[in-house]
């Protein structure tokens, strides 16, 4: 073959006339014809400039000439049209027609080298992708129900991804995404949260995952979505309370409930803790309404008194215990809860209806892991006594061995401070029962001096033989109902005014005994006249006729509604514990504002109840009469701490 | 716990114990001083070295002015007295002292005028202030009861606020949260007038430092408004 020699001028000559060439058929071709023009121009033009370096090599680089070169000429002139071509392109590609993606890449590519691409395409390309997608938005939002129109913004999103991977500049993604996403889901964003309303009531778990997946990219996206979860969980519940006719079916449905959420939480929603804080501040809402006239907190401790005296598998009982313990977090009264458990948990123990004392003890545990040691001292106090009791029980029963002019006795020593408070009675004990207890009296004293026993006999049970003319039965009662029974021992028949004298009840416990023994399930008593309400004027005879198939039969003595005094207490304690907090509060700052001194007691009391201000302002009014703080008078929104 | 600042004892005879209590007025001037203690044994009881009551109401005739109008609280504020119904010499010889009266017709000239005393607000507030103490008769008396309250209420603030007394006269009578009020929620009632504007109740704010009674009575307020 000849060897061609060209010199720089020809060569540079011969690379003009090209582009004059090229810039005549690019004026004159259009769309995707001049793009595969310009395509091919564009390849053959950097080959052109890669051999032109090669050849001159001994010149300074000519890749930069070349490139300017090319600009001047040809890109100026052209770029518009490169750029809608491409646009178009795209366009057909969004509508599902098959593109030749080298191509634009290539082209593409060229804005690159030019150093344009951000300026003279990007900017561009983006406003048309905006364009595109609201007019698409426009008619999806109404056509399409929400789960479809979410489907399809997935997919479009999809596809945008892939389409930068492919032929654009990944430069642009973050930008490109953000448009479609303003586009598709924030300028439609409240139609498509009634939309959400609808998933959360048919339990559309795919389309709500999908709603997260899409929402979480955008800033501030998930807000709204959370707030509507908050509120559908709110009115669920809240429906649950209104329609609620009694308790133990309640809690049930608030823990299915808590726990259908919860998946949602951990499913659809990753887990993520703005949606915890949405069931939480929920629940924390309906929690707290009363039920036909208990509290929630009652109805919780309720609960966990049926369940700890039915028993139950301990699988069964430690998940529902640690379910009920989760339900006591988004309750405020806290404390109110622990006195009603308080007092629910002494009859267990002392009419032995526990069912099992590891579950006790289980839930007791749950309770310090959640409320702390402070929480649950008391009622470990209690079932340490009851422990405590059964080894002194031996003790006492090897006293008596000696002594066999005593019935059985067996006695719990209660430590007064954790258990609730109980009246002492001064009831007129049978003259069977006087000697025990000084036996016992005498027993304890040599364990342990200096110790006052205060008797409460209305926590007593009693078995007693009953010799009916049918057959004999034994009868399990309450020590007032069998003081009242013995009575009959040495007479026929009694009057009201009687039994209450020798007794020397209260008229309260004497009309509750007596019904209990004659209008009942069992008719131990006759009563003249038969009437159901006991009355001062009726008279009671023992009633020989009595049976039963059973041979012992349990008589129980309903306990007086406690539900009054509870709360008296619960006020009186939280009384004395908003005085400490406040005093603890000052002495640490010496000088406080009204404001911030009612919010850092809120805060210190929080664990325990939610104190109200207006009962705040009153403990610091009477810590004022009380020298413990006074007012500035200088700023009368301001306290100081009188030491 | 610390004790009530101010005791509401029986006040000695003698000048030289309370000395360190009070700063002592300056010793007036020889002649000034005798008419002035002269004054004083015009009206004192001899036996308890003080003037009492009877005493007070010889001096209330003598001025012309009822024992329970405003003036003699004023002027009991400028002696500052202590225990209510008696003057001490110390407490006679400050008041008068300071009204610049050593004769009868004086006294009776400076009494008469002394409602003008009250017109710069930081005076009327301490005035305010020792109206309520005045009337702490015993030993570690904190509180006083709703009718000395209703009583000094008109005595003290109605020629200022007249409606605004007359509806929280009315209020503290129906309530029954409270039977008696310590200096604290006294001292809210003045400036409840002065801060609060009854017209405009809705802006009141109930979750700032208010005292409770004012909370009470501001709800109370408003419900009457309603019918």
């Amino acid at each position: 073959m000849e060897r061609k020699t060209i010199d720089l001028e020809q060569g540079w000559d011969y690379m003009q006339k090209g582009i004059t060439k090229l810039k005549k058929i690019l004026r004159e071709t259009h769309d995707e014809f001049m793009l595969r023009e310009l395509e091919q121009r564009w390849i053959t033009h950097k080959v052109m400039v890669r051999w032109l370096s090669r050849f001159f090599h001994y010149l300074p680089p000519l890749n930069g000439v070349g490139l300017t070169c090319f600009r001047d000429l040809v890109y100026m002139e052209v770029r518009a049209n490169a750029r809608k071509g491409v646009i178009t392109l795209i366009d057909k590609e969004r509508e599902g027609e098959q593109i030749d993606r080298s191509l634009l890449k290539n082209v593409v590519d060229m804005f690159v080298e030019m150093d344009k691409y951000e300026e003279d395409f990007e900017v561009q390309m983006l406003e048309d992708t905006a364009n595109y997608y609201k007019s698409k938005a426009t008619k999806w939002i109404e056509v399409d129900s929400c789960p479809d129109y979410m489907l399809k913004a997935e997919e479009c999103l999809r596809r945008e991804r892939e389409r930068v991977t492919h032929y654009l500049h990944s430069s642009t993604e973050q930008k490109l995404v953000e448009k479609v996403q303003h586009e598709l889901l924030v300028t439609h964003a409240n139609q498509l949260l009634d939309g959400v309303r609808a998933l959360l009531r048919d339990d559309k778990v795919e389309d709500l995952s999908r709603m997260y997946r899409l929402y979480q990219k955008i800033p501030k996206g998930l807000d709204p979505v959370e707030n509507v979860f908050k509120q559908h969980i709110t009115a669920e519940g809240t429906a649950l309370v209104q329609q609620a006719e009694e308790a133990s079916s309640l809690v049930r449905k608030f823990i299915e409930l808590h726990d259908k959420y919860m998946t949602y939480v951990n499913d659809c929603f990753i887990n993520h803790t703005l949606f915890h804080k949405a069931l939480k501040e929920a629940f924390e809402v309906f929690c707290n309404k009363n039920v036909a006239g208990s509290s929630s907190a009652e109805l919780l401790a309720t609960f966990c008194d049926n369940i700890l005296k039915k028993g139950g598998s301990d699988e069964a009982i430690e998940e529902t215990l640690e379910k009920v313990v989760k339900l006591l977090a988004y309750i405020s009264d806290k404390d109110l809860y622990a006195e009603f458990y308080r007092k629910k948990l002494a009859r267990r123990l002392l009419f032995d209806r526990s069912a099992n004392e590891d579950h006790e003890k289980c839930i007791l545990t749950k309770l310090k892991q959640q409320c702390g040691g402070q929480f649950t001292s008391k009622m470990e106090g209690m079932v340490m006594d009851l422990t405590l009791a059964r080894d002194n029980q031996m003790k006492f029963e090897e006293y008596l061995q000696d002594n066999t002019h005593v019935i059985d006795l067996s006695v719990t020593v209660l430590t007064t401070g954790f258990w609730p408070s109980y009246k002492s009675s001064d009831l007129n004990l049978p003259v069977e029962m006087v000697k025990c207890v000084e036996v016992f009296k005498e027993f304890y004293e040599t364990k342990t001096k200096h110790r006052k026993l205060t008797w409460i006999y209305s926590l007593g049970t009693c078995h007693i033989i009953g010799k009916f003319e049918p057959k004999t039965i034994e009868l399990v009662v309450s020590t007032y109902q069998a003081a009242a029974l013995l009575l009959f021992n040495s007479a026929d028949k009694l009057s009201y005014s009687e039994i209450m004298m020798q007794l020397n009840l209260t008229h309260e416990d004497v009309v509750r005994l007596l019904h209990s023994l004659s209008r009942a399930k069992y008719k131990i008593l006759s009563k003249e006249p038969n009437t159901t309400t006991i009355w001062p004027n009726d008279t009671f005879e023992f009633n020989y006729k009595f049976t039963d198939k059973m041979r012992r039969i349990k008589i129980p003595l309903p306990p007086v509604d406690e539900r009054k005094k509870v709360i008296e207490d619960v006020d009186k304690d939280r009384r004395y514990a908003i005085d400490a907090a406040i005093v603890r509060i000052m002495k640490s700052s010496k000088v406080l504002g009204h404001q911030q001194l009612v919010l850092e007691c809120v805060q210190q009391l929080g664990r325990m109840f939610k104190p109200d201000i207006k009962a705040i302002k009153k403990r610091i009014e009477d810590l004022i009469t009380r020298d413990y703080l006074e007012r500035d008078q200088e700023n009368p929104n301001t306290f100081k701490y009188l030491a | 716990m610390p004790r009530p600042k101010r005791k509401a004892a029986v006040p000695t005879r003698s000048s030289d114990a309370d000395s360190s209590a009070r700063p002592e007025p300056k010793k007036p001037r020889g002649n000034q001083f005798n008419r002035i203690d002269q004054l004083f044994e015009s009206y004192v009881n001899k036996t308890l070295g003080l003037i009492d009551p009877e005493g007070i109401e010889a001096l209330c005739n003598d001025v012309n002015v009822n024992h329970t109008d405003v003036r003699m609280l004023i002027f009991a504020w400028k002696m500052k007295a202590e225990k209510q119904g008696y003057f001490s010499k110390d407490e006679w010889r400050r008041g008068l002292k300071c009204l610049g009266a050593d004769t009868r017709p004086k006294l009776k000239k400076a009494i008469e005028g002394l409602d003008k005393e009250l017109k710069v607000p930081e005076c009327f507030e301490d005035f305010y202030s020792y109206a309520f103490q005045y009337c702490l008769t015993e030993e570690k008396q904190r509180s006083v009861d709703i009718e000395t309250i209703c009583e000094l209420l008109n005595i003290v603030l109605k020629s200022e606020f007249p409606n605004q007394v007359n509806l929280l006269v009315e209020y503290l009578k129906v309530q029954n949260d409270y039977r008696a009020l310590n200096m604290d929620q006294w001292r809210s009632f003045y400036r409840f007038f002065k801060e609060v504007d009854f017209h405009d109740l809705e802006n009141y704010d109930s979750s700032q430092a208010w005292t409770v009674i004012i909370d009470n009575f501001v709800e109370w307020l408003k419900e009457k408004e309603k019918n």
